[in-house]
Parts: structure tokens; sequence; C-alpha cells
């Protein structure tokens, strides 16, 4: 698969389709349009309330082309649980013949904090189904509030001074879980994307796809700089690329040479404040060397 | 053949659960509801029903599963109390708004804080005005027999609905129960017809949308509407319930009451209790009759006025307190009571919170002391 292919994917899916309104520059559109192109399956969608909600499904009208529901913000994996158990049902029924594929998503915030313990039970349960987290580091949709995936420093409407406490690690949390699919990923590499979530699909149980989501709103950044911003989130460390496959860990981007997380944080004005203690940035530069340390030993010994 | 079955009304309610076979169960425990799930759980160990059973992490997500799979084009389902009831508030107001035909049996019991097992009406009185339908029991039999009406009923008017009994009182205890045949259950509940279906890949439809201010205000009345077109439903599936079970169930039960000055207003069990006092009552020549709601929610004021065509004095017991303002049932009696225009005075009691007892003589007492007033 290359980018081409990849578009021409996209192109005759059309998933989901122009027209929504989210703010520009971010890639929600990008994210969702690969991942559902990576099953040749139907797909049937549950999306926890979010920027990708609210912005695709203004009544009466509807970005989605495939069959798509909303409930609350907490719930999105308890939801597509009794999707996926109502068409096992009608399957023994012989109600329904083909074969559906079941996508859950969320923000950080529906994913990391609200909708924790819905997505937990899911995963315990062992649905058949992909939940798809797009981290955008704060609650976006009611404008920038601290959530448990706001970054050590950064500024948000509830943390103005900075935030104090470093980002839960969510993609661990889901490793956890002792499901068959995690995979951390980020959209500056779309194929990378889009072969995690074939996988995911392609899983028998639960799968997790988190996906970085740089949000130029969030940032305080250019608004055409989102694809940048986001590679540099993986080439500092601050977002590895990897996955957890039936019990082994995978690094699949190795960076050549070392960037300073100062260089990822410059580009951000959330991080203006925390950008003038050099000890701030010394205490995360520390925290991104011992994860990407722990996740190398994790990848040599499975 | 009817089959005869010495069992709680909590397995009363499972019975009929299983006779209506949902495909789908969302389970999660709270006492005094248990009994239900449980019951269910070992049907299907037994193989003796196809439901998928998804035991869950909380009430949130059972009621949330039950309102994906409700949307999925199947019969779902599930059962709370108390805190799991409170737990599952947010997704209430969903299963209405989508226009879900969920029905949820309440073993009701107080609600915290202090922490109390028993029952009283404080966790589904807390839910009168989200839409739900709501269908308080006096005994297991009627638990059994409005599990089964009520599922018909729902689906009919697109609205979820809730089936209340008394926690432990009913949930728990063991009574002769006279189960209808599998098969009349069947027939009679039919085969499931979804308005909507979210599994129709062919035909994608988005559920759960934004809608902003107009759109809302339509959708919301929308809710109102159906709401108001229950008893007319009601009388439907009553007639249908007859033909099939050659029994009727009723809006409400007029024990007396049209006939009497003094009408006592009292839900779920209870009403045993006081049809008792009444009967003692009525052999000293004194005029008292019971009315007892089955259907609550929507309240059916126009109806009950003519219930109260001959009475001089109402006594309403409250299973449940009304913070600020007064009981909900009382409530409802008055403003019920405010549209007759002879003059008729309406006396306000709580009563059994906790699960305190509520003995034949605490009932007397209390028309013993509306008499003197």
């Amino acid at each position: 698969m290359d980018y081409k292919q990849l578009s021409k994917k996209i192109n005759t899916k059309k998933v989901l389709k122009s027209g929504h309104s989210t703010c520009p520059g971010c890639p929600i559109g990008i994210i969702f349009r690969t991942i559902l192109s990576a099953t040749d399956e139907d797909v049937v969608c549950c999306g926890a309330t979010s920027c990708a909600e609210v912005t695709t499904s203004i009544y009466p009208y509807t970005s989605w082309n495939v069959p798509w529901m909303h409930s609350v913000f907490a719930n999105a994996a308890a939801t597509i649980s009794g999707v996926e158990q109502a068409y096992l049902a009608r399957k023994q029924k012989g109600n329904i013949k083909k074969k559906i594929k079941f996508l859950a998503f969320g923000g950080d915030g529906g994913s990391y904090d609200i909708g924790l313990q819905s997505l937990s039970g899911a995963l315990e349960r062992g649905h058949d189904f992909v939940y798809v987290c797009y981290a955008n580091e704060a609650y976006q949709n009611t404008g920038s509030q601290r959530s448990s995936n706001t970054p050590y420093g950064a500024y948000s409407t509830t943390t103005p001074a900075g935030k104090k406490e470093f980002a839960k690690n969510f993609t661990e949390i889901a490793i956890a879980h002792n499901i068959p699919y995690v995979a951390n990923a980020n959209p500056y590499d779309l194929v990378d994307l889009y072969n995690k979530a074939k996988k995911a699909f392609e899983t028998k149980g639960p799968a997790v796809i988190n996906v970085f989501a740089a949000c130029p709103t969030n940032m305080k950044a250019p608004s055409n700089q989102t694809i940048n911003i986001s590679k540099l989130a993986t080439e500092t460390n601050f977002w590895p690329l990897y996955e957890y496959e039936n019990g082994r860990y995978k690094i699949n981007y190795k960076p050549s040479k070392k960037i300073k997380i100062e260089e990822f944080l410059k580009t951000q004005t959330k991080f203006k404040q925390i950008l003038k203690s050099k000890e701030d940035i010394k205490k995360i530069q520390t925290k991104i060397d011992n994860q990407w340390k722990k996740l190398n030993k994790k990848s040599n010994f499975t | 053949m009817n089959m005869k079955k010495a069992i709680s009304g909590g397995e009363a309610i499972a019975h009929a659960l299983r006779q209506i076979e949902p495909e789908v169960f969302a389970m999660y425990p709270i006492t005094p509801q248990t009994p239900i799930i449980e019951a269910y759980a070992l049907f299907e160990a037994q193989n003796k029903v196809k439901t998928k059973l998804v035991r869950t992490e909380s009430e949130h997500s059972a009621l949330s599963v039950a309102i994906g799979a409700s949307c999925s084009g199947v019969r779902a389902t599930t059962a709370t109390a108390s805190q799991g009831l409170l737990y599952m508030y947010e997704m209430l107001g969903v299963a209405v708004g989508l226009r879900l035909p969920i029905i949820m049996p309440i073993a009701n019991r107080s609600i915290s804080s202090p922490i109390n097992i028993h029952c009283d009406h404080s966790d589904s009185m807390s839910a009168i005005d989200q839409g739900w339908i709501q269908m308080y029991c006096e005994n297991n039999q009627e638990a059994y027999e409005t599990t089964i009406f009520l599922q018909k009923l729902i689906e009919k008017v697109c609205l979820p609905g809730m089936v209340c009994i008394d926690g432990f009182f009913t949930s728990h205890t063991v009574e002769n129960t006279h189960l209808f045949e599998d098969k009349d259950v069947k027939k009679f509940v039919g085969k499931y017809k979804p308005v909507y279906d979210l599994l129709d890949t062919k035909n994608p439809i988005t559920i759960g949308s934004l809608a902003l201010q107009d759109n809302q205000f339509k959708i919301k009345t929308e809710i109102d509407i159906a709401n108001n077109l229950v008893p007319s439903a009601f009388k439907e599936v009553s007639k249908e319930f007859k033909e099939t079970f050659n029994k009727k169930i009723n809006l409400y039960e007029d024990y007396f009451a049209s006939k009497s000055e003094i009408v006592v207003v009292v839900l779920s069990s209870s009403a045993g209790t006081v049809k008792d006092v009444v009967d003692k009552l009525r052999r000293k020549k004194i005029s008292v009759g019971l009315l007892k709601p089955k259907l609550y929610r929507p309240f059916l004021y126009q109806e009950y006025k003519k219930v109260f065509k001959n009475a001089k004095k109402i006594i309403v017991l409250d299973r449940s307190f009304g913070y600020g303002s007064v009981p909900p049932l009382y409530k409802d009696i008055k403003l019920c009571v405010s549209e007759i225009s002879r003059k008729i005075e309406v006396f306000s009691f709580v009563y059994g919170i906790g699960g305190r007892d509520f003995y034949p003589e605490d009932a007397e007492k209390i028309i013993a002391s509306v008499i003197k007033k």
C-alpha cells in the first residue's frame, strides 16, 4: 500500500463525506477516512460525544455514509457492545447473512476519562470491535479544557497556568486488558495508520488504536502545521508508533537521530509558559526518554 | 393449560422475559433486583433462551448496551433498582429520545444517603418526568402479566417502559403465580418490527444526531405527543391481551373507589394491605374505597376525575418524599382534583420509607384520623 493506492481507496469508499464542520487543519477527517477504508466489509460505527460527533451529524444532515450512531459521552464502547450482540443474535437466527465490522470511537475525554470504564468493560468482555481514540489532548468540543491526556505544562482553559501532571498512558491501559491488538498511530504516516486499522479490523475480538490528533485550535498553532507537528510528536518520541499484537510489542518506527522535545513544544503556543522553564523541559525530556527506554525493553523482550 | 408456580416476584418477571425472549439482555447486579437477572442467567445456561446476555461493568453501560441493541433491530432489556437507576439516569432520556421500546423492570428501593436496600419508591419517582411509561405492580401475578403486557404497549407507542415492583415485598416474596403458555406469550408479543435498523448497511442511517434549537423543540414535542397516546394504546393492547389470555389488564384498579366518600390512593404492594382494611371498614358501613393506579406515567387525570365522582376526602399514600415540594402521587392527585368543581379534601401521608413495614393498623389509623378531620 502506498499513498497513491491509499488515496484511491479512500476516494472510492467515501465513508465520511465532505461538508462536515471540523475546524481548519483538523485531522479528524483524514483519520476516519483512512481507518474506515481499511476494510472491505460493511462497517457500523458508534461515536462518543466529541468533536467528530458534533461536526458530522447536525440534524437533519449527516456526513456519514455508513450506519452511525451517537448516544452519550461515556458509553461508545458499551453502545457498540449492544450493537454487536444484536448483530450476533440476528446472525444466529439467519436474520442477517452478511459480515459486519464494528467501530467505536471517542476523543481523549471520551476514552481516557469519562468513557474509560465502559471501554474497559467492553474490552474485558471481548466484543469483536475496533475502538479508536483520537487523542487531541483536551476537551476540544467544549473549548480546550484539561483532560487526563493534556500534556504536562500545557495551557488549557482549566489549567491556565499549565498542567501540573503528566498524561495518562491510555495505550498501556488498553494493553493491560490482554486483548489481541493495540496500537499507537499518527496521521502523519497514513500508510502505517491504514495498516494498523486493517489489522484491527481483521482481529477477532477487541482492538484499540490510539491516534495522535494534533488539534490546531487546542495547540494554538497555524492550521497548516497539523501534519508537521504530528510528525514531530513521533520524531521526538512524544508519541511513539508501536503496536501490541498477541502479546508482542513492536516499535514501528525508530527515529534515526534524537530530536529534543523542545522542538515539538516550540511549535505550539499552548506550551509557551513551560518553555520558559528549563527545569520543566528537562522533566518532560526525562519522562519521554524513560518511556522510550521502557518501550524498547518491552519490544526486545517479546 | 396454564402453569402454576411458587416463585418470587423477580422470578415471575424473569419468566415473562423468558417467554418474550429478547435478543439482548444487559445485566448488572443490584439488590433487590438481582433475582430477575439471576433467574434469567439460569434460563440461558439451561438453553431455555437464545438471548445474548451482556454482563456489564455498570448500570450506565447496561442501559447503553440495551440502547445500542435496540437501535440494531432487536428486542433488548435490562433491569435495575435504586442507585442503579440513578446511575443510568443519563441514558433514560436517550432511550426516550431515540424512541426505543426497551422494557426495564425496577425493584423499587430507597436511595442513598443513608444507604438502605429496602423498599420505597424514591428511585423510580425520580424518573417520572423522563418520558418512560411506568406501571406499578401489586403482587407477583401482576408483575408477570404487566411485563408481557408492557412489552407490547411500548412497541406500539415507541417509548421505553418500566415495570415497577416493590423491592423484597414483591421481588423476593414467593407467591403462587399462574404462567401463560410460552406459545401464547410469543403469539401475543409477535415478531418484532423495528421502526429503524442501524444494521441495515445498504441504507445507512445516522442515529443520535445533534439537533439545534428548532429541531430539538420538534423532537421533544413528539415525545410529549407519544406520551399522550399511551392511554388509548393501552386500551387496544388490553383488548388483545384479553383475546389471547382471557384476562383483562386495567389502567387502574377501582376498588369501591368510585362508590365511596373516602378514597385511599396507593401504588404497588401496599394496595393489597389497604384492600383488606377497606373490606373491614365497609363491613362497618364506612364509605371507603381504594384507587390503585397501575399506569402511573403517563398520569390519567381525566379518568381519575370519574373515579372521584363520589369522593369527599382523598387520602394519598406516597412511598417517597417530594423534597421542597409535596410527594409525587399527592401532587398528581391534587392536580387532578383541582379540575373538579366540587370541594374535595386531599390528604398526604408518606409511609414505608426505607422498607418500614406498613400494617393494616397503620392504614386504619390514617383513615380514622382523616374521618375525624
